[in-house]
């Protein structure tokens, strides 16, 4: 019983807690109802379509090839990214490159989407720097897994 | 006939009153938790680009409900499956029928009571009624014929049993107070003046009464605090075998439960449709000044504070289900069994010394 009423007065407190921030949250919501400036929304969420939060510049994005001066892929098929990629999802084919300072080119190189976890490690593994997770696309979603498995083609737009 | 008619307007009035409110409860929910968490709520419904801060969301809602599968598992009692959310729908929706909107409106030489029936047993026919809808809660879990819908649908029926008790005996007190069961007549003594100043509303005479009956009306209607017959987060409840719009009939089920806790706590302790210091000819203010009015504007008033009234409790109701998390089992039935009701036996004690002084 007097556990009781200790409770009864924590859930006061509570409930207190929950009016000021809908007090307050309001206040500033009729606020921008009728347009008058104030120092903050209503709201501390972004209307993500509309709104859009800046993407942080280190933030790992959907992964691209980066090219030679020629236009070939900078990548030597060392393998050394399908290798340490956790979620096996990189595969990598070499064919002969004419130029012996090249020596091999890529024929094949695919990403699987549905697998990749993002982590980076592809970006930190690559000794030419071929691989770079850096263009800012976040919003990868397709309709079937076929599209998402990306070849050398999209990877190097 | 006029007489029929008069009844049937006020019947649909009533009903949809009731409804659209209900209706629109699911939007204020939606509204007022994204409020009180720093967040807007839904607003992505709209009608050619038109959204209307997310008004039209119930009807998304209902639209998406009809569309839904009805799944009837093969293992359940067909009939008492289907029977089983009407059963708790009807209940709660017919205790509309008693609830005083306002006073006496006249028109020219006719008297139109704001009420559906004016019964004199009014209160007690809400409780009744409110306990009959414990039948949707038992019979759809035990209906689907599945054991963890029986367990949900027990739990409910247990936890409603219990709660019903403090439920009932918080309003003793009250009726020892204004000795009446009928709503009308609950309201008009509220009327009254208390030291000459002081309205003598349900809450000022009976404070204890309020808060035990606060508590177990709002286990009544099933939401967070007391949601252990639903469960809705986590555990599996009584409805967990429905779908599309069976489903959707006791998610409003629920919410007119919330609108009907919150006309029953207007209606009991806080005045019904009485503004303080508003007699049928306009106010009398205390300190002697007086304001005449039309009968008109006075039965608006009338009608306006009931709904202002009525609109607070659901958002306080609102503010209880997003602010607490759920009781455990035991302290749930310690608090029924421990604390209310001995509460509540405690009030109607009180009260009786306090009367017979
Ligand atoms: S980001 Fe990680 S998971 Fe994705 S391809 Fe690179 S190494 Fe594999
Ligand atoms: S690590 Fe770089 S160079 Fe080696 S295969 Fe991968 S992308 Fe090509």
């Amino acid at each position: 019983m007097i556990k009781a009423l200790g409770y009864f007065s924590e859930l006061i407190r509570g409930s207190i807690i929950t009016t000021r921030h809908f007090v307050v949250n309001m206040y500033f919501h009729t606020l921008k109802l009728f347009r008058i400036k104030a120092q903050r929304k209503g709201a501390v969420t972004t209307q993500y379509p509309e709104e859009r939060v800046e993407i942080a510049h280190r933030h790992r994005s959907l992964h691209r090839l980066m090219k030679r001066e020629d236009g070939k892929p900078r990548c030597v098929v060392c393998m050394l990214c399908a290798t340490v990629c956790p979620s096996e999802c990189i595969y990598v084919e070499a064919a002969e490159d004419p130029d012996p300072e090249v020596q091999k080119y890529p024929s094949t190189f695919t990403i699987d989407l549905t697998r990749c976890c993002f982590c980076g490690f592809c970006v930190e593994a690559c000794p030419e720097d071929a691989i770079r997770m850096d263009t800012n696309e976040v919003e990868i979603a397709e309709y079937s897994r076929e599209d998402l498995i990306y070849d050398l083609d999209k990877l190097t737009r | 006939m006029i007489d029929i008619l008069i009844v049937l307007i006020k019947i649909v009035f009533a009903m949809m009153w009731f409804l659209i409110l209900a209706l629109y409860l699911t939007w204020a929910e939606r509204k007022e938790s994204a409020v009180m968490q720093d967040r807007i709520g839904a607003n992505r419904a709209n009608i050619w680009k038109f959204r209307a801060i997310g008004l039209f969301q119930p009807f998304a809602d209902a639209i998406k409900m009809f569309f839904k599968e009805d799944f009837t598992p093969v293992f359940s009692k067909r009939f008492i499956h289907n029977l089983a959310p009407f059963l708790s729908f009807f209940f709660v929706l017919v205790t509309i029928a008693v609830i005083p909107f306002g006073d006496v409106l006249r028109l020219g030489e006719r008297e139109i009571k704001l009420q559906v029936l004016d019964i004199n047993v009014g209160l007690l026919f809400i409780l009744a009624m409110l306990s009959m809808s414990i039948y949707g809660v038992i019979l759809s879990g035990w209906a689907s014929n599945s054991r963890w819908t029986l367990l949900g649908g027990l739990r409910g029926a247990a936890q409603l049993v219990s709660y019903e008790v403090a439920l009932g005996l918080s309003l003793i007190g009250l009726i020892m107070v204004f000795p009446s069961l009928t709503l009308s007549n609950l309201v008009h003594f509220q009327g009254e003046l208390l030291f000459g100043w002081l309205p003598k509303w349900g809450i000022i005479l009976q404070p204890l009464g309020f808060i035990i009956f606060l508590f177990a009306a709002v286990a009544e209607s099933e939401r967070v605090p007391f949601d252990l017959p639903e469960g809705e987060s986590e555990i599996i409840g009584f409805y967990t075998e429905y779908s599309g719009l069976k489903w959707g009939l006791y998610m409003f089920t629920d919410f007119m439960k919330v609108l009907i806790v919150a006309c029953l706590l207007t209606t009991l302790f806080f005045g019904g449709w009485q503004v303080p210091w508003l007699y049928a000819d306009g106010f009398h203010f205390p300190w002697g000044g007086q304001w005449l009015l039309p009968h008109g504007i006075v039965v608006a008033f009338q009608v306006l504070a009931f709904n202002l009234k009525v609109f607070f409790f659901c958002w306080f109701q609102i503010l209880v289900r997003w602010t607490y998390p759920r009781f455990r089992y035991d302290q749930l039935m310690d608090l029924g069994w421990k604390v209310l009701i001995p509460l509540s036996l405690l009030n109607i004690v009180a009260t009786a010394i306090l009367m017979s002084l």
